[in-house]
């Protein structure tokens, strides 16, 4: 099993929703988180410039069976794709165990 | 006669509970304006001044600001309310266009007003004691002492100084103390830093708008009781004036602050609004419809450039308050003598002196209080209390508890 971990902009997070799911992904968490980088953005408040590397940004984490992780990976970098600074993004790394607390099914089975 | 009287009254008392609301209104305004942390901090404020703010109006205020014959700058007519009876009932000839009763409570919510405008320009650094024995001895003392000068029948009445419902009374004797008071108070940590300006955005922008359209709602009872009855001539006509004069500086401030800073800034709208507002609010019943839209514009456009001169003179204001209350104040006053029915020379050299003698009371009496309260309890948080919030070391909470919010 893997988790990949995916960092993309909020305007492409629906595209991006809908594409794992119909590729079969059927569950997984998001969440909006802040971040530095390279990027910066310009913004004018009460007549004073300023620019900020605190970017927004939407956080996916998804589990996988290991045959799944990389069309995964590729879904993703297909739909959260701009061309431009900031698209984001992917980290994979393996998962050791998984379980379904409800039946509590172990490994790939808790991931269907 | 007794009819009109009830009328008038009547029309009196819904203004009174217009400005009553207008204290909402500057709440919500100060608290979208600045950061999250310090909620608690300036609710609480706000609440004190109207709260304390009327118990101190009552127990002298209003007796120092209409003492009836005095010697023109400071006289007493003894503590708490007695209201004039004849055969042992109110006497209903006290006014054609309110009762005793009416006076004092329309009056008192004016009170609190001005300490609410320092309020909002101290917001996130000053201790909160320090800050209450201000507003007892301010809204206590010299909003009272000063406003006797011209709407107690004083000294600059008699001189023909023209302030219809307080440009300068309530709102320059507010923003002079705001002045003072930031200056003695220094910027918050990080505004002002290697020679470049800090911004802080306000934390909500829709509890900014809600303050600024409860506060302009609140100004149709402000200025539309100060025409002190229910005159169907006069209180229409204000109506008029003051929204045009909100309506155009509104325009203006967003217009003008859209060319100079390219983007379109809500909070400059909002300030501009307040702008005009404050700025007819001198001479509200002696303007024209054309005239008070170029009263408002002039405020919108002064509001722009005023908010930048603060920041240029390294004044650090979260709100706006000084170029709102105290420019546009002063705009407004001098604009009675260039503007409307009254203007002429000899009035602009009036509503200049007049705007002079308030700020010598003004300045004195804040610079005293603030800077006593310097040398003695401190009027400043420390260092880790403003960065920490003011709302978890002054009060222990948060504001917005389950609600999991972005802090910072």
């Amino acid at each position: 099993m893997k988790k990949i971990e995916a960092i993309i902009r909020k305007s492409k997070f629906d595209e991006t929703k809908v594409a794992l799911h119909d590729m079969g992904v059927t569950f997984f968490s998001y969440w909006d988180v802040t971040g530095v980088g390279n990027e910066k953005e310009g913004h004018v408040y009460r007549g004073v410039s300023y620019s900020t590397a605190d970017i927004q940004r939407r956080y996916l984490s998804i589990v996988v069976k290991d045959s799944f992780a990389q069309k995964t990976v590729d879904v993703i970098c297909k739909t959260a794709h701009t061309g431009n600074v900031g698209d984001g993004k992917i980290f994979v790394s393996p998962i050791d165990e998984a379980y379904r607390i409800r039946t509590k099914e172990k490994g790939e089975d808790s991931l269907k | 006669m007794e009819g009109l009287l009830t009328v008038n009254n009547v029309w009196m008392m819904i203004c009174t509970g217009l400005v009553f609301f207008m204290h909402l209104g500057f709440a919500f305004l100060e608290i979208g304006l600045t950061r999250q942390k310090n909620t608690i901090n300036i609710l609480f404020k706000n609440i004190f001044i109207i709260t304390m703010g009327l118990l101190l109006y009552c127990l002298l205020g209003f007796n120092l600001m209409y003492p009836g014959e005095f010697n023109g700058f400071i006289g007493f007519a003894g503590f708490g309310l007695s209201s004039p009876l004849v055969d042992g009932s109110l006497d209903l000839a006290y006014s054609e266009g309110y009762t005793y009763w009416t006076d004092f409570l329309f009056q008192g919510m004016f009170a609190a007003t001005a300490a609410t405008i320092v309020s909002g320009a101290v917001a996130e650094r000053m201790k909160l004691s320090a800050f209450m024995i201000f507003v007892i001895i301010y809204v206590g003392l010299v909003y009272p002492i000063a406003g006797s000068w011209k709407w107690g029948g004083g000294f600059l009445d008699e001189m023909g100084f023209y302030d219809f419902a307080g440009s300068t009374l309530v709102h320059s004797v507010g923003g002079w103390a705001a002045l003072v008071a930031i200056w003695l108070l220094g910027a918050r940590i990080g505004k002002f830093k290697d020679g470049k300006i800090g911004v802080f955005p306000g934390h909500s922008m829709p509890f900014a708008t809600a303050g600024v359209l409860i506060l302009w709602l609140g100004w149709f009872g402000f200025n539309g009781g100060s025409v002190l009855s229910a005159d169907p001539e006069l209180t229409s006509l204000t109506l008029v004036t003051t929204c045009l004069a909100a309506a155009a500086g509104g325009v203006a401030s967003f217009i003008f602050s859209t060319m100079m800073y390219k983007n379109y800034d809500i909070t400059m709208f909002l300030n501009g609004i307040l702008g005009g507002l404050v700025g007819i609010t001198a001479g509200a019943d002696q303007m024209s419809p054309t005239d008070a839209v170029l009263i408002g514009a002039i405020a919108g456009v002064i509001i722009v450039l005023g908010v930048a001169l603060i920041d240029k003179l390294r004044l650090d204001d979260p709100v706006g308050a000084v170029a709102v209350h105290l420019i546009c104040g002063i705009w407004g006053t001098l604009a009675v003598g260039i503007f409307g029915n009254l203007a002429s020379f000899d009035q602009f050299i009036t509503q200049l002196i007049g705007v002079g003698c308030y700020a010598a009371i003004c300045i004195v009496g804040a610079f005293l209080i603030f800077y006593i309260l310097k040398v003695t309890i401190g009027i400043r948080v420390s260092k880790v209390e403003e960065t920490e919030g003011l709302d978890q070391h002054e009060h222990g909470m948060d504001a917005y508890a389950d609600f999991g919010l972005r802090q910072h």
